[in-house]
Formats: structure tokens, C-alpha cells, sequence
């Protein structure tokens, strides 16, 4: 049953392979089902596998090679990539009950969301590469999860993050989508470097890049080697996952189409960055500076982002900044130590967000493309089945008791404050934004006065009627809408067998923080999670509910951002822009070209003079061996004389 | 007779005719006997000999000498090199592999020649024979270990040589090329002979072998008159290798002669006489090779920098040739230079690369010379892809083996001389380097031209003419045709001309009559496209229509000016229709039309045996450019038996 671990990430590959090659043969509806089906197969093969890796005994749920694995039966690996004298690398499977979790979620989610797009990308003339892209996605996704080693990781990585590329900017004839995926892409390749200098640093030390190897000979790394290393690879983290520094991608990102910005930018590969810090947790724990260089990292996004969210106009984009929000929180969780937290919260989001997208998708598909929650209002009467399940995860991620969010992050939070009061108080009152702008945009879009039949301010025609979806669309937000209510019931904490906590926790072992919470204190913190939710949720109902303009409470410096883009737009765009516009200009343009023109003219002018030499004059010739031959006896006496 | 020798010989009673062992020279004694058995039987028969048969000939006894060559290889392998004739000839690897490559070229050469002599209506087995004979010579430079022997070769090789250059006596530039190739060719001779002369003052001897063991055995308390000897001996080989400021024959021949002449002429010349050159300075002078290397060195230089820089300039085909081939004798030199076991290895590798390369180049644009031979100006290559793809893509894979890309033989050849030079004289594989560099830049220029897409059609600016100004000559037929050219009143009546073929503008230049007309577009003309000639004047529009048929235009030097020839444009076929304006005298007769450039009508035809010689070489080149082990093996094995 393990092995069908094999087939997880060779289904979505098939699929691909299908698609490119046959894709705009097979044509509109067939292709998407195919590439739904590929991934079904995949979430398919990942149960099966699950429920293999069930059946072991606690201690022997991880299995792996080490370094020279062959690819024998038992081994888990496809092949031997690289070997190079002490490199050896091979495109091994690292099956443990973390990345079991990981595909599970990734698998399952890609499948609704495959499913959803169907319906969503109907009509659209990219519809056959969609699925491509959708199916490479899942594929490096998954690739990413299950590596046993660094580097197939970093190839996962890679390829999630073209694959974000080209979905971000699937609607390239669009401007700001081709800038927004180039943003994507470049925001990412800044983390890249992070990860790429952290393998180095590794394998120079510890000479090996595969992870158990990497964890036995740990001790190699150390005092500044193993804090860079941590720091490094969490610089991609930021970059994967949108944190400080490197998060203005993530809401541009958004230009893509609804289903890629719930599948990737929402429930999967943004939270990379949190996995790759699960999966380097043994290196983690050797480094206490850098893991609170990631805990304040993590809280101030979480904070930033949430003030952000606050006041966002465009539906995608205050979703957006709620995805950074709650990664900021998985990353806050990650440099406590609490591991299992951060998990946790990264399931139950990837069944929230990802629903509140496709809700999202679905208004905008019902409202023909329309994404400023000012013009809509009133759409629970008209989109009743995005109306409900909106409702149930705009009431998880708002952590709302007892929905999914409020397990989720009351973990997190109850292990904050055992680590660190003033991050806790950060923690509580990002809580407090994070249900404000999530009822903000659930009261803005669906309850009030029905804004869509007036035309907007700015002189648009009013909207037709919205739609709801077809079924095809209807059925993921079921499914999820479900699972975001209930997936708090797979970590509750005072249950002790068969949670999550219990599965993971031999990944983690003795590493995993122990917050030792008396049971008062912890219903105590939970309370308080719950009353700020409410209390926030309540606020945004009187304030929102009714009106829209609320200039006093849409500051621009947090619509803009904090000024963020500005600040690297004169700190880093427009002094690269002069370096190499002078570079472009004076360098290549004066100095290089000038050089290579200027040498061509130079043989040029040079042939043209000695041309005239060449007479066609037989004396002229004559003259010339002649006195070529005079040239050479001089110099050849000369040198007798001399010597 | 042998009285008389011995009572010559005077004191040296033991006087004796040299031992000849046959086997030694077979190779030279089969392709010179079989040029002479040719000839004899050229002259019996009573009608010339067909050219087929004469091709066929030559390529069985060339083949003949070929196997002999390899037989020769493979002997010299197992038992080891021997000199012969009195040790005025050398067996060797280095000899072997000279002959090897000189049978090869001879092939190929006779292969080219067919299709050349049957287009331009030659007949008779003169130019194989000459052919054979020159490569008789280049073959006994190669062995020669004798400096008499050197200048016997040198002489067999150049006084053919002299005759083809000439061979086609209807164009003027063949009996120009000739003639002051045989008068430079004869200096330099002279000089040759004076500097084997000295040499022989200094040293005693003429042989080789025994030089070097005068050289190794002596110390010369006055070296002038060898170093003297060496000089002219340097001149009167750079002069056949076109090394500068010797080479400026060069253009002016490999222009003017027969286009598979030069093929062969910088094929087999460069050889025979690098083979010499090589020998006498590797192994007779090798001892004093401080003395001469620096000249090497220098010459080497200005040979790399005036080869390249002077062909970037040149809009002939051949002429830019012939400077890539002096360009291609200074990395030879690099070898030379080097004076070690890698450098002659190296220069070999580079001959035998050079060969392939050269012979098949020379054998396309023997193709695109068409009938006179006389197509060569660069412009005539524009669009060759689209009229021949394959022609175009063989010409341009050939051509950037000359620049040395990869995957080619080029790139080795030039690597290895550049690797032999750079151990001692970093200077100079810096210099063969940048000329590379400049070389790329023509190779690949006539490359580019020949993918450049023509004109699009509709590209043609329909030009309204202000009355005042003269009318365009070109337009799209319709637009013009339609909208006749109304001069203003008091202005001369105008006439315009045009012609289209298959929409797009024939010529270019504004001008009022045909006999006008600045510049031609020769690359759009293409077999079966339809062709309109018309003339437009105040009486109405006279235009016939007709489609281009090979022959339909025909080439004729013009005599005006060098470089501009008549084009003749034959409308007997085709129908005058519309008005008649009165001074179209057009209708029925040709209209002429001069041109600056030559005009190519459609696809030049390729013989088989030109497109078979073109395919060897060409699969040599790229073959042994993917593997380039073998013929590395080869070259380094000569030079391993290279005697002494």
C-alpha cells in the first residue's frame, strides 16, 4: 500500500504530459476533466498511501533512503540523478507522516479546485493550457512535499514557482497580469537565491544534501554556519510563503485567474515556506536566534497584513492580504516551536481560503468579472449556495468558535504566549483585525443594499442580475465548506489519540514545543480568542453593514499599503533602473558596442586602404615580393650583426 | 651512356644511375602515367574525348592513387619510413598523408570539373590531364627529400597550373589570371632556385638529410649565407602558399581562373607546398630554427590580419575566397611557427580540414557562377535559400566550417594550430584568434545573405510622383497601370517602365528609360515566375506578360565597366497588349537592360557529380567535425613518421 506513494506525484506528471501533447486536440470540456481525473488519481493514490502509513507502528512511520539508496523495491527513490564523487543524489521519496499530511491536503484540494475550474475557465481560450499548467503545478507540488532531499526539493520549489508564473500571467494579454507574474516570479528568485546559498552552505559542511543524512551530521553545522543556513533557507521561505520582506507579490498576484489564486496563492504553495521550515525543523531547533528572527518575522506579517485586509477595496486583494495574515501566523507558530500548530492552521486554511477564493470566484464569475466589493451587497438573495458556504468560512477564518479557525489558531496562540508575552499581545490583536476585515468582507458582499444595480461612481453601467455557478463550481464550495467547518475536530486539545498532534509529533519529537499550560490558563486564552472574534466580528457588522463610505476607517497609508511598493520602488526599482539604463546605455552602448563597431570600422577602413595596394599592376606585385624579400634579409642580417 | 656519365662525373669512378625503386614513387608514377595515357589517348581518338569518359578517367586513376597512398600508409605503418632514388625521395607518414589528400582533391576536383565543362560547352580531357599533372607535382613536393626534387615538384605543380588558370579563353579575366600568374609564379621561381643555390653554398648539399647533418655536425662561424638561402627559399614558398606581402597574386587568380580551377589551386598548391615548406624547415633547418622561426612569426601575423581584413572589404565571392585562403595559410603557419612535433601535426590536421572545406565551397559557387562562370558578386547570393534551400544550407555549413564553428572540422584545424602556437608564442595565437573573429564576420555574411528574405511583396513603395520629379520606374504594376503618370503641362512627356516578377519590383532606381536602370534585383528572378514588362508614356500603357523560363535571361559582359554586364531579357514570347506609346520599341525584341551585379534567372542547376563532390566534402567536414578523433590519430601518427 506505501508504495503507492509512487503514483502520487506520476499521475498529475501523466496528466501533464497528456494535456501538452494532446491538450488542443482533445479540446474544451474533455481536457479540464482529464486533468481533474489525473489529479483525483493522485489524491486517490495519496488515501491509499495514508491509510499504509496508518496501519505502521507510531516509530516507523518514516520512510526514506539515505545517500546511495538503489532503486530496488524497497527503496524509495525513481532514480539516481546525480552521482559525482561525494555528491550523490537521487530522486528519492521522503514519506513521513508530515509530508503524508502535505499531500493530502495538496492532492485533495487540487482535485476540488480542478474541478471548480471546469466552470470557472468555461469559454476561455486558454482552457486546454490551463489544465496544463494546473496539472504541472500539482505535480512539482508535489514533488516539493515528498523529496527526500534539497535539491528535488529546490526542483519542486522551482517548479511551483514557474508554474505561478504562468498561471499569474495565464492573461498575459492583460498588462498589469504579465507584470504582476514577473513581480511573482522575481520576488521569488530574491527568496531563491536564499535557498540556493543555504544548500551550499549544507553541503560544504555536512556533504549531503539529503535530509536524514543532513540531520545525523547536524553537529557539523555550527555556531554561525547553522543560523546562516536556518536564515537562508527561511529567505525563501519569505519569498515562497510572501512574508517581511518579500510579501507585496502575493496581492498582485492576484491578477491570475480565481482558481489559480485559490490553489496557489491561498491553500498550497504559499505555504511552502512553512514546510520547508517543518522539514528542517532538527536544524531549526539548533539556532534559538534564528527562530526568533522567524517568530517576530512571522508576527509582524501577521499584524501588517491584517491592517492591510482592513482596507482593501478589491475582494481578491483583502483575501490576499488575509493569506499573508494567516501565513504569518503559521510562520509566528514555526519560530515558537510549535510545529504542529503551524500544520494544523496551514489544513484547516487551505480548506477555508481556499473556499473563501472560490466563493470569491463565484461572485465574480456571477457578476461577470466585477471584484470591488463596493458594487456588490445584497448577493446572499441571488447567490444562495456561495452565500452559505462563504458564511461558514468567513466564520472559520474569523476564528469564530467553534469553526476550524478558532481551534486552529487558538494553538498557536495558547503557544505564544508561552514563549513570548509582547509577540502573544501581537498575536491577539492581529486576532482582532483578522475577524474585522474577514466580516467586513463578508457584510460588504453579501448583506445590504443591492449596490450592483446602480452605476458606479465613476460612471460604469450598472450589473445585469448575478448568477450563481453551476454545479460544477457549486460542488468544491460544498465539499470545502464542510471540511472548513469541521477540520478544527482533527486537533481539539483535549483529545489525546488520533489527532494530529499525535501523528506528527513523531517528526518533531522532543523538538516540538511543550507549552505546559494549566488547563485553566488554556480555557482562559481560548475565551479570550473567542471574545475578540466575536467582539470584532460584531464591530464590522455595525460599522459595515449598512453603509460603505468609511473614509476615516480606510486610511491610505494601509490602503497603499504602508507604502511598501513606494519604498522599494525608490530604495531598489528606480536606482537598479538608472544602473542599468547607465549600463545599457554607456557600457554596453558607448563602451562594448563602441569597441566592437568601432573595431569592425577599424578593419574596414584598414581593407578599404590596403585595398588600393592591390593594383592588378603585375610590377606593383613584383615590387611587393620584392620588397617583402628586402624586409626579410635586412632583418635576417641584422640579426647576424646584432648577434 | 654510362661512359659518358662516368667520364662527366670525373674523379668518381662509382658513378651509378640510382637505384629507382618504383614502389616508392607509385603513387606519383600512377597519376602522372595515367595523365600522360590520357592525353595520348585524348589526341588518338578522332573527335574529342566525351567529357564523361575524361572524368571518368580521371577519377579511376586518381582513386588508382589514392589506394597506392593508403597502400603506401599502411606500409609505412608496419615497416617504417625509407627515402628512396638516391634518398632524394621520402617515404613517410607525412608523404603518405600528402598523397592521400592530394588524390582526394583530385577526385573531388574532376568530380566539380565535369558538370563546370559540360555547362559552359568544354570537351576534351586537357583540363583533367593538366589537373593530374599539377597534382603529380603537389604529390612529389610532398615526398620530395631532396631540395632539387622540391623545385621539380614545385615546378610540375605550377607551369599545369599556369595553363588551367587560362583554360577558359572566352573570358578575358582567365588569360589576365594566367599570365601574371605565370610571371609572379616565374620570379618567384627564380628566387626558389637562388635560395637552393645558396643553401647548397652554405651547406654543401641539396639533400634534406644530409643538410640537417651538416647543421647538427657544424657550427657555421659565418652563417650569411645560409640565413640568405633560407630567406629565398621562405619567399619562393610563401609565395605559392600566398602568405603576405607575397599573396597578391592571389585574388587576382583565383578570380579570374575557372571556378573549379581555384578550388583545386587552393587546395592542392597550399598543400604540396606547405608539405614542402614543412619538411625543409622541420627537418633540415630545424636545428637553426631561431633563425627563422621570428620571420615565421612575423609572417604569420600580417598573413592572419591582411587574410581577414582585406576579404571583409570584397563583394566578389571569389576574390573574398581567395583572402580567407590567405587567412587560411597564416593559421598553416601557426604550425609552422611552432616548429614541434604538435605544430606540424597541427598544420597537417589543418591542410587536410582546409581541403574539404575549400574544394566544396569552390564546388557551390562553381554551381552559382552559372553559365560563363561569371555570378560571383555577393549580392547574386541574396535569397539563395528560398530558390535552393539545400545548396544554401550546404554553402552556409561550409562556409561556417571555414569560420571554425563547431561541430565542424574547422573548429578542431583551428584549435590545434592555435594550441601548437600558443606553447611558445602566446602573441601570435592571440592575433590568429582576433582574425578568426574577423573572418566569422564575411563567412557569416554571405551566409546571412543568403537567408535574408527578399522583398515582400506589396513592399514596393507606390510611389505618386510630384510632376516635377522623375518618374519612378518601378511600381506595382496595378498601382501604375492604373494611374498613368501624368506630367505636368510643359513638362517633357514622361515615360515610365516597370517590370514585376510575381508582383515584386524587378529593378530599382528612378530613371526614365530602360536603358537606365541603376540596380536589378537579380535574386527575385526565379524559373516560372510571371514576369510583366511594361511602358508607360502619354499615349497609354503597353505591358506583355509572360513567364520567366530558364534561359529567358541571358548574361552578357557588357564591356562598359568592370563589373556591370548586360542582362537581356527575351520578350519574343510574350504578347504586347494595352495602348501603344510610340517609343516602346519593345515588341518582339529583346530589351536591354544593364546592370550593376549579375543577374541569376531561377534556379542554377546542380550536375550529380558536382552535388556527389559537394556531399564528400561536406560529410568529411561534418562528420569528422563530430569525431574528429580519426583524423587527429592520422595527422598525429604522419608526424610520428615523419623522417627524420
Amino acid at each position: 500500500m506505501l508504495h503507492a506513494v509512487f503514483l502520487v506525484p506520476l499521475f498529475p506528471l501523466v496528466g501533464f504530459v497528456v494535456l501538452l501533447a494532446f491538450g488542443r486536440r482533445i479540446g474544451e470540456p474533455v481536457a479540464g476533466w482529464i486533468g481533474t481525473l489525473a489529479v483525483t488519481g493522485a489524491f486517490v493514490s495519496a488515501c491509499i498511501t495514508l491509510a499504509g502509513l496508518a496501519n505502521q507502528p507510531a516509530h516507523a512511520r518514516t520512510l526514506t533512503c539515505s545517500d546511495a539508496c538503489g532503486t530496488g523495491a524497497n527503496a524509495h527513490s525513481f532514480f539516481t540523478w546525480i552521482a559525482v564523487d561525494g555528491l550523490h543524489i537521487t530522486a528519492a521519496i521522503l514519506l513521513d507522516p508530515l509530508s503524508m499530511t502535505m499531500c493530502m491536503f495538496v492532492t485533495g484540494v487540487s482535485m476540488l479546485i480542478h474541478l471548480y475550474s471546469i466552470g470557472y475557465m468555461k469559454g476561455d481560450r486558454d482552457f486546454t493550457k490551463f489544465f496544463v499548467y494546473l496539472n504541472a503545478f500539482v505535480f512539482s507540488m508535489v514533488v516539493l512535499v515528498l523529496a527526500n532531499n534539497l535539491l528535488v526539493t529546490f526542483v519542486g520549489w522551482e517548479g511551483v514557482g514557474v508554474c505561478s508564473y504562468w498561471l499569474v500571467s495565464f492573461w498575459f494579454f492583460r498588462d498589469s497580469a504579465a507584470s504582476a507574474g514577473k513581480k511573482a516570479f522575481i520576488y521569488n528568485r530574491i527568496g531563491d537565491v536564499g535557498f540556493l546559498l543555504a544548500v551550499f552552505l549544507i553541503f560544504s559542511k555536512t556533504g549531503s544534501l539529503t535530509y536524514v543524512t543532513i540531520f545525523a551530521h547536524s553537529h557539523l553545522l555550527s555556531g554561525w554556519s547553522i543560523t546562516a543556513a536556518v536564515l537562508l533557507l527561511f529567505m525563501a521561505a519569505t519569498g515562497k510563503s510572501a512574508q517581511i520582506p518579500l510579501f507585496n507579490w502575493l496581492p498582485d498576484a492576484m491578477e491570475g485567474p480565481t482558481p489559480v489564486s485559490a490553489l496557489i496563492h491561498a491553500a498550497t504553495m504559499v505555504t511552502a515556506g512553512v514546510y520547508l521550515m517543518c522539514r528542517v525543523n532538527p536544524l531549526l531547533a539548533l539556532t534559538h536566534n534564528a527562530m526568533w528572527v522567524i517568530a517576530i518575522i512571522g508576527g509582524l506579517t501577521a499584524f501588517v497584513a491584517a491592517t492591510i485586509a482592513s482596507t482593501q477595496q478589491d475582494i481578491k486583494k483583502a483575501l490576499a492580504f488575509s493569506t499573508v495574515s494567516q501565513i504569518g501566523y503559521m510562520v509566528l507558530a514555526v519560530g515558537t516551536g510549535a510545529y504542529v500548530a503551524a500544520i494544523f492552521l496551514m489544513v484547516a486554511h487551505a480548506c477555508y481560503k481556499g473556499l473563501l477564493f472560490l466563493g470569491a470566484g463565484s461572485v465574480i464569475h456571477g457578476m461577470e468579472t466585477e471584484q470591488d466589493m463596493k458594487r456588490m451587497g445584497g448577493l446572499r438573495r441571488v447567490m444562495p449556495w456561495t452565500f452559505v458556504t462563504f458564511l461558514c468560512a468567513w466564520l472559520a477564518l474569523a476564528a469564530v468558535p467553534p469553526f476550524s479557525g478558532f481551534w486552529a489558531k487558538g494553538e498557536i496562540l495558547a503557544n505564544v504566549y508561552a514563549k513570548s508575552l509582547p509577540l502573544y499581545a501581537l498575536a491577539l490583536l492581529t486576532a482582532l483585525f483578522t475577524s474585522y476585515y474577514m466580516s467586513r468582507i463578508f457584510f460588504l458582499t453579501f448583506t445590504g443594499k443591492e449596490r450592483w444595480k446602480d452605476p458606479a461612481p465613476d460612471g460604469r453601467p450598472a450589473h445585469h442580475r448575478p448568477h450563481e455557478s453551476p454545479w460544477v463550481m457549486r460542488a468544491p464550495l460544498v465539499v470545502l465548506a464542510v471540511l472548513a467547518v469541521f477540520a478544527g475536530a482533527a486537533n481539539l486539545p483535549w483529545v489525546h489519540v488520533g489527532t494530529l498532534q499525535n501523528w506528527l509529533a513523531p517528526v518533531f519529537g522532543h523538538r516540538l514545543f511543550d507549552s505546559h499550560e494549566s488547563a485553566g490558563l488554556q480555557v482562559g486564552l481560548a475565551v479570550a480568542d473567542g471574545v475578540v472574534a466575536v467582539a470584532a466580528a460584531l464591530a464590522a457588522w455595525f460599522l459595515w453593514r449598512r453603509t460603505v463610505d468609511r473614509p476615516g476607517l480606510e486610511p491610505t497609508f494601509l490602503q497603499r499599503v504602508w507604502y511598501w511598493d513606494n519604498l522599494y520602488d525608490a530604495l531598489i526599482g528606480r536606482p537598479g533602473q538608472l544602473v542599468a539604463r547607465t549600463y545599457a546605455v554607456v557600457v554596453d552602448g558607448r563602451i562594448i558596442d563602441g569597441a566592437v563597431n568601432g573595431a569592425a570600422r577599424l578593419v574596414r577602413a584598414t581593407g578599404s586602404g590596403a585595398r588600393r595596394l592591390q593594383t592588378g599592376f603585375v610590377r606593383n606585385y613584383v615590387l611587393g615580393i620584392a620588397l617583402g624579400l628586402a624586409a626579410i634579409i635586412a632583418f635576417m642580417l641584422s640579426r647576424t650583426w646584432w648577434s | 651512356m654510362i661512359e659518358l656519365a662516368a667520364a662527366v662525373s670525373g674523379s668518381h669512378a662509382g658513378f651509378l644511375t640510382p637505384h629507382i625503386r618504383y614502389l616508392a614513387i607509385l603513387p606519383e608514377i600512377v597519376m602522372l602515367g595515367g595523365a600522360v595515357v590520357l592525353l595520348a589517348l585524348g589526341s588518338l581518338v578522332q573527335r574529342n574525348l566525351r567529357v564523361g569518359v575524361a572524368t571518368a578517367a580521371t577519377v579511376a586513376i586518381s582513386l588508382g592513387a589514392l589506394g597506392c597512398s593508403l597502400w603506401q600508409w599502411a606500409d609505412v605503418r608496419s615497416h617504417g619510413p625509407f627515402t628512396a632514388v638516391d634518398h632524394a625521395v621520402v617515404v613517410d607518414g607525412f608523404s603518405a598523408l600528402v598523397n592521400i589528400l592530394v588524390s582526394c582533391a583530385m577526385v573531388l576536383t574532376a568530380l566539380v570539373a565535369d558538370g563546370y565543362l559540360r555547362r559552359e560547352g568544354g570537351a576534351g580531357a586537357e583540363l583533367h590531364v593538366l589537373a593530374m599533372v599539377s597534382a603529380t607535382g603537389a604529390m612529389v613536393m610532398g615526398s620530395a627529400n631532396d631540395l632539387i626534387v622540391v623545385f621539380l615538384g614545385l615546378e610540375i605543380l605550377s607551369i599545369a597550373l599556369y595553363v588551367l588558370a587560362a583554360f577558359n579563353h572566352r573570358r578575358a579575366a582567365s588569360g589576365e589570371a594566367a599570365l601574371k600568374y605565370f610571371i609572379l609564379g616565374s620570379f618567384s621561381s627564380a628566387v626558389f632556385v637562388y635560395g637552393i643555390a645558396l643553401v647548397y653554398g652554405a651547406t654543401g648539399s641539396t639533400n634534406l638529410t644530409q643538410i640537417a647533418d651538416f647543421l647538427s655536425k657544424n657550427v657555421l662561424s659565418s652563417n650569411g649565407l645560409l640565413l640568405a638561402g633560407m630567406t629565398l627559399l621562405i619567399v619562393g614558398f610563401a609565395f605559392k602558399v600566398a602568405a603576405v606581402p607575397f599573396h597578391m597574386w592571389t585574388p587576382d587568380v583565383y578570380q579570374g581562373s575557372p571556378s573549379p580551377i581555384t578550388g583545386f589551386m587552393a587546395a592542392v598548391a597550399k598543400a604540396g607546398a606547405f608539405a614542402a615548406f614543412l619538411r625543409v624547415f622541420i627537418s633540415s633547418f630545424g636545428l637553426v630554427r631561431t633563425d627563422w622561426q621570428p620571420v615565421i612569426y612575423a609572417l604569420a601575423i600580417v598573413t592572419l590580419l591582411v587574410g581577414a581584413g582585406l576579404a571583409v572589404v570584397q563583394r566578389d565571392v571569389k576574390r573574398m575566397l581567395a583572402y580567407s585562403s590567405i587567412n587560411h595559410a597564416g593559421f598553416v603557419l601557426l604550425g609552422l611557427e611552432a616548429a614541434t612535433a604538435r605544430g606540424v601535426s597541427a598544420s597537417l590536421y589543418y591542410l587536410f580540414a582546409y581541403t574539404f572545406m575549400v574544394i566544396g565551397s569552390f564546388a557551390v559557387v562553381t554551381v552559382l557562377g552559372r553559365r560563363g562562370d561569371a555570378a560571383h558578386d555577393i549580392s547574386s547570393y541574396r535569397g539563395l535559400a528560398r530558390r535552393q534551400p539545400l545548396l544554401a544550407l550546404v554553402f552556409a555549413v561550409l562556409l561556417l566550417a571555414q569560420a571554425g564553428a563547431p561541430f565542424t572540422t574547422g573548429l578542431w584545424a583551428k584549435l590545434q594550430v592555435v594550441l601548437a602556437a600558443v606553447h611558445g608564442a602566446v602573441p601570435l595565437a592571440v592575433v590568429a584568434m582576433v582574425s578568426a573573429a574577423v573572418a566569422a564576420f564575411f563567412y557569416l555574411r554571405v551566409a546571412v545573405l543568403m537567408y535574408s528574405p527578399l522583398p515582400a511583396e506589396g513592399e514596393a513603395p507606390g510611389v505618386q510622383p510630384a510632376a516635377e520629379e522623375p518618374v519612378p520606374l518601378y511600381a506595382r504594376a496595378g498601382a501604375v497601370a492604373t494611374e498613368p503618370a501624368v506630367p505636368a503641362e510643359g513638362a517633357e512627356p514622361a515615360v515610365s517602365t516597370w517590370g514585376t516578377v510575381g508582383g515584386r519590383p524587378l529593378w530599382t532606381g528612378i530613371e526614365r528609360s530602360v536603358a537606365d536602370i541603376e540596380h536589378l534585383n537579380a535574386g527575385l528572378l526565379l524559373d516560372g515566375d510571371p514576369l510583366t514588362l511594361a511602358l508607360a508614356g502619354d499615349g497609354g500603357t503597353a505591358t506583355s506578360e509572360s513567364r520567366l523560363a530558364a534561359g529567358a535571361l541571358a548574361v552578357e559582359p557588357s564591356g562598359a565597366a568592370p563589373g556591370r554586364e548586360r542582362m537581356l531579357v527575351d520578350t519574343t514570347t510574350t504578347g504586347a497588349g494595352g495602348g501603344t506609346p510610340g517609343d516602346y520599341s519593345g515588341g518582339g525584341e529583346g530589351v536591354a537592360v544593364d546592370v550593376a551585379g549579375v543577374v541569376s534567372a531561377g534556379r542554377a542547376p546542380v550536375p550529380v557529380l558536382t552535388a556527389v563532390a559537394v556531399g564528400l566534402c561536406l560529410g568529411v567536414t561534418v562528420v569528422l567535425g563530430f569525431w574528429p578523433g580519426p583524423l587527429t590519430s592520422f595527422a598525429h601518427h604522419a608526424t610520428l613518421l615523419f623522417l627524420p
